[in-house]
C-alpha cells in the first residue's frame, strides 16, 4: 500500500492478535486521574498504554487584548503541544502545523458542549500536553481535556469522549497504537458528546469502503461508551467521601 | 438577524441563489497559468478564487522513506481575499486547509512517490504545492483541492543536471515529462445548516453553518480521507449520507479535471 | 402522553456534567442544571441540592460571578478621578463610583485616594451587574467598611455557605476557637484578624477540602479541639455579622 517504509513489520496481526497481544476490539490499559495540578483551575491525566496526555484549564479569566473579547461569550483558546521527549526521536519544540490543526479540531469539539455564554468577555485557556506519544495522542488529549474542564467547574452539557479506530492487515481495530499507526492502512480519530450519536471530531486517513466506514463508526461508539464511563468514574474519585447513591 | 433569516430559508428548502442543496456553483479550472512554476492551476468556484502552484526541487529523502519523493502542501489566505484574513503567519484555518488537501493527495496515493526517487537514500524529487486563496466566497477546501490536483496533473519536471545533482533554473518554462500522477482525488465538503446537509455554500451560508465534514474520494470512488470541522456535530446517519454525497459529487467535479 | 416526573438522585449526591437528576416537567432547573428533552441534567461536577421542586447543583470548583446584592470583599486595584476599580477575585472587575462610596460632596479634582487607596481591602456590596457583566459596587450598606490589618483567605465561591454554616454556626465555631474577627465575602474571599489567624486559615482550608463530605461540622469541631487542646482564646469583640443567613 503506497510504498513501503523502513522498519515496517511483516505483519501487524498474527493469528488474530495484534503485536502487543490485544484482540482487535481491545483497549490498551486506560488510566485516568483528575485534579493533578495545583495552579490550574482544572486538570486531568488520560493514558492509553504508553500514550500519556495531561490537560490543564486556566480561567475563566479576563481576556486580553480587550478588543478581542466576545461580549456575549467566553473565548475558548486551546493548545495541543507535544513535548520534544515524548517521541523516540526528539521532535522539535514549538507548535507545528500538525499541532495547530489538532488544537483547532479539539477546540471545535469542546465548543459544542461548553456553556460559554455564562462567562462573557472572558477567556478560558485549555492546555494539553503530550508527555509520551504512542499514537492516538489527540484522543488521549481530548479525553483529558474533557475531565479537566469539568474539574475546573466550567459548565458543560456533557463530557466529550474519544477513541481511535483503524485497519491493519485488513482487520478493523480499536485504539490504534504506535506501529499500527505508522504502518497500518487506516487511522480514524473520533470524538462524540458523551456516548451519544453526536460526532464532534472526525479525522480519517486511509482508503475505506462505505461499509467499513459504517462498521468503524459503530466500533468507535462502542469503545467510546467505555471511555465515557471511565471519565465519569475519575471525576467521582476526585472527591472521595462524597455520596453517590441514587434515590430508590 | 442574518442567522435567523438563513435558518428559515434553509428550513423551507431554499437557498439564497436558488440552487439545490446538492448543487455546486459554476466551476472554472485553468491550468498552466504561472510559467515560473512547474505546474499551476486557477480555480474559480462561484466567486471563490484559488491559485495553486507546484514547484519541484531535489532533496534528500525522509529517513523512513528512502525510496520515495517528498510531498509538502502549504496554504496561505491572502489578506485581500477577505476582511477576516490578517497578514502574518498562516492562521489555524489556513493550516487546516493545507493539511486537509495534503490528506487527500497523500492518502489517495495520487502521486507515485517511488517514481520520484533518483538515487535511493540520497536524492529524490520534492514536490511542493502552495495554495493561495485570493478571494473568499465560501467552500475554500473543495476549490483548493481541485487547484492542487489540477496543478499536479499538468506539472512537468524541470531540467535536471545529473552531474551537479541539481535542478537547472534557466528561466524557461518546465518542459520535461509529466509528473507520475496516477489518481485524481477530489474533496467534497458537506455542510450542516439548520439541521440540513448541503454542499458548496457561499460566504453568507457558510457563516451560518453549524459544522462541516470534508471527504476525499479517489478515481475509483473509494473514500480516502475525512476531516470534520466547525463547532456542531454530525450523527452517524448524517455521516453516511455525507459519504454518499461525497462519492456522487466527487465524480462530477473529477470530470472537470484534466485527464490522467 | 406526559411522562411521570421522577427524581433519580438524592440530596447531596455527587454528580458529573450530563448526569440526569430528574425527569418530567415537575422539577425546575436551578443553577448548575439544564433541561434537555424533558430531562433535568447537571452542568457541573458538584453536589445536588433540592428545595421543594427546585433542583440545583452546587459546583465544587469554579470562579465567582458577581450578582446584585452580594456582599463581597475586594481590593482596590486602580482608580481614576471619579471611581475606583476593585479586584473581586473574579474574571470581572468592578467599579466603585465616588457617589456610592463617599457620603459627603467631593470637590472636583480631589485626589480620591484619601478615601480609598490602591491596595485597600473593603467589604462592599454589588449594586448592579449589566448583561455584559459590567459590575457596579456600593458602600451604601451597613456592613460596608474598610478592613484593616488581618489577612485574606480565598475559597471556591460556591463553598462560602459551608464556611458560614447553618445560621452562621460554622463561623461562630471558628471565632470561638481562634479568637479572630471573621468576615466572609460571597466571592470566596475571607478576612480574618486576631490572635490565631493561622489556625483560622487552616480551618478554612479544611472546610474547602472536605465541603463535599457529610458531617463537616463534627470534623471541624474535632480539628479545632485538637489544635487548641482546650485552651480557648478570649472571644473577639462583637462584630456586626455581615454574613447572610445560609443553611448548612
Amino acid at each position: 500500500m503506497g510504498g513501503s517504509k523502513v522498519g515496517a513489520p511483516e505483519h501487524l496481526i498474527i493469528k488474530g492478535k495484534r503485536l502487543d497481544g490485544r484482540a482487535p476490539g481491545d483497549f490498551r490499559p486506560i488510566t485516568t486521574d483528575v485534579g493533578v495540578l495545583g495552579h490550574a483551575k482544572g486538570s486531568a491525566v488520560f493514558r492509553f498504554g504508553n500514550t500519556w496526555a495531561m490537560a490543564g484549564v486556566m480561567g475563566p479569566h479576563e481576556m486580553h487584548p480587550k478588543g478581542l473579547q466576545d461580549p456575549a461569550n467566553a473565548t475558548l483558546r486551546t493548545r495541543y503541544f507535544m513535548a520534544p521527549f515524548s517521541t523516540w526521536e526528539r521532535s522539535r519544540p514549538g507548535m507545528s502545523r500538525r499541532s495547530t490543526e489538532i488544537s483547532k479540531v479539539i477546540k471545535e469539539a469542546m465548543q459544542q458542549v461548553l456553556f460559554l455564554e455564562e462567562y462573557p468577555k472572558t477567556a478560558i485557556d485549555l492546555y494539553m500536553e503530550i508527555l509520551q506519544a504512542d499514537a492516538s495522542t489527540r484522543i488521549a488529549a481530548i479525553n483529558a481535556a474533557s475531565m479537566a474542564m469539568a474539574d475546573a467547574g466550567i459548565p458543560m452539557r456533557d463530557l466529550i469522549s474519544a477513541v481511535s479506530v483503524g485497519r491493519a492487515d485488513g482487520v478493523l481495530i480499536l485504539d490504534v497504537a504506535g506501529l499500527e499507526d505508522n504502518f497500518g492502512d487506516v487511522d480514524m480519530a473520533v470524538a462524540t458528546v458523551a456516548d451519544k450519536d453526536q460526532f464532534v471530531l472526525l479525522q480519517v486517513d486511509g482508503i475505506i469502503t462505505r461499509k467499513e466506514f459504517e462498521t468503524l463508526l459503530g466500533m468507535a461508539r462502542k469503545g467510546i461508551a467505555e471511555v465515557y464511563r471511565k471519565q465519569k468514574e475519575a471525576l467521582i474519585r476526585r472527591y472521595p467521601g462524597a455520596t453517590m447513591e441514587a434515590v430508590q | 438577524m442574518k442567522e435567523n433569516f438563513m435558518h428559515k430559508l434553509i428550513e423551507s428548502g431554499k437557498r439564497l441563489d436558488g440552487r439545490a442543496f446538492d448543487q455546486y456553483r459554476p466551476v472554472k479550472i485553468e491550468t498552466g497559468i504561472v510559467t515560473s512554476a512547474e505546474g499551476s492551476a486557477r480555480v474559480k468556484l462561484g466567486n471563490s478564487l484559488v491559485v495553486a502552484g507546484v514547484k519541484l526541487d531535489v532533496k534528500t529523502p525522509y529517513p523512513d522513506t528512502p525510496n520515495q519523493g517528498n510531498l509538502m502542501v502549504d496554504g496561505e489566505f491572502i489578506p485581500f481575499a477577505s476582511p477576516e484574513f490578517e497578514p502574518g503567519p498562516p492562521s489555524e484555518e489556513a493550516v487546516e486547509l493545507s493539511r486537509v488537501v495534503d490528506r487527500a493527495v497523500r492518502e489517495s496515493h495520487c502521486i507515485d512517490l517511488e517514481k520520484l526517487c533518483i538515487t535511493p537514500s540520497e536524492l529524490v524529487w520534492a514536490v511542493n504545492i502552495d495554495i493561495h486563496v485570493l478571494d473568499h466566497d465560501g467552500n475554500l477546501i473543495d476549490a483548493a483541492c481541485l487547484a492542487a490536483v489540477a496543478a499536479l496533473l499538468t506539472a512537468r519536471f524541470p531540467k535536471f543536471d545529473k552531474e551537479k545533482k541539481a535542478v537547472v533554473r534557466d528561466q524557461k518554462p518546465a518542459s520535461g515529462e509529466r509528473l507520475p500522477v496516477v489518481d485524481r482525488p477530489v474533496e467534497v465538503t458537506i455542510w450542516k445548516l439548520a439541521g440540513k446537509l448541503l454542499i458548496d455554500p457561499e460566504m453568507e451560508e457558510q457563516e451560518s453553518a453549524e459544522a462541516r465534514v470534508t471527504m476525499a474520494t479517489k478515481e475509483d470512488g473509494r473514500l480516502c480521507a475525512m476531516q470534520k470541522g466547525g463547532k456542531g456535530f454530525f450523527t452517524s446517519n448524517e455521516l453516511l449520507q455525507a459519504a454518499d454525497l461525497a462519492v456522487e459529487k466527487g465524480n462530477e467535479l473529477r470530470s472537470m479535471l484534466p485527464a490522467l | 402522553m406526559e411522562a411521570k416526573s421522577e427524581l433519580l438522585v438524592r440530596e447531596r449526591a455527587l454528580v458529573t456534567p450530563g448526569d440526569v437528576i430528574a425527569r418530567g416537567m415537575e422539577y425546575l432547573p436551578g443553577p448548575g442544571t439544564y433541561r434537555e428533552n424533558g430531562e433535568l441534567k447537571s452542568k457541573v461536577l458538584g453536589l445536588v441540592r433540592l428545595k421543594e421542586r427546585l433542583v440545583t447543583v452546587v459546583s465544587l470548583s469554579g470562579v465567582y460571578v458577581p450578582k446584585p446584592g452580594d456582599g463581597i470583599i475586594g481590593k482596590i486595584s486602580d482608580m481614576s478621578a471619579t471611581f475606583w476599580i476593585v479586584d473581586l477575585n473574579s474574571p470581572y472587575d468592578a467599579l466603585l463610583n465616588i457617589s456610592e462610596a463617599v457620603p459627603e460632596f467631593v470637590e472636583h479634582g480631589t485626589d480620591i485616594s484619601i478615601y480609598y487607596d490602591i491596595g485597600d481591602v473593603i467589604y462592599v456590596k454589588v449594586l448592579s451587574v449589566s448583561r455584559t457583566k459590567n459590575v457596579s459596587l456600593t458602600m451604601n450598606d451597613y456592613r460596608a467598611k474598610k478592613l484593616l490589618g488581618g489577612r485574606l483567605l480565598t475559597v471556591t465561591a460556591t463553598k462560602v455557605p459551608r464556611v458560614i454554616g447553618r445560621e452562621g454556626s460554622m463561623i461562630e465555631l471558628i471565632k470561638k476557637y481562634t479568637g479572630c474577627l471573621i468576615t466572609v465575602g460571597q466571592n470566596g474571599v475571607i478576612w480574618v484578624k486576631g490572635p490565631n489567624e493561622g489556625l483560622a486559615a487552616r480551618t478554612v482550608h479544611l472546610i474547602e477540602r472536605e465541603a463535599h463530605i457529610e458531617g463537616l461540622t463534627e470534623r471541624v469541631t474535632e480539628f479545632l479541639e485538637n489544635e487548641t487542646k482546650g485552651n480557648l482564646p478570649n472571644m473577639p469583640p462583637a462584630q456586626e455579622s455581615g454574613e447572610e443567613r445560609e443553611s448548612d
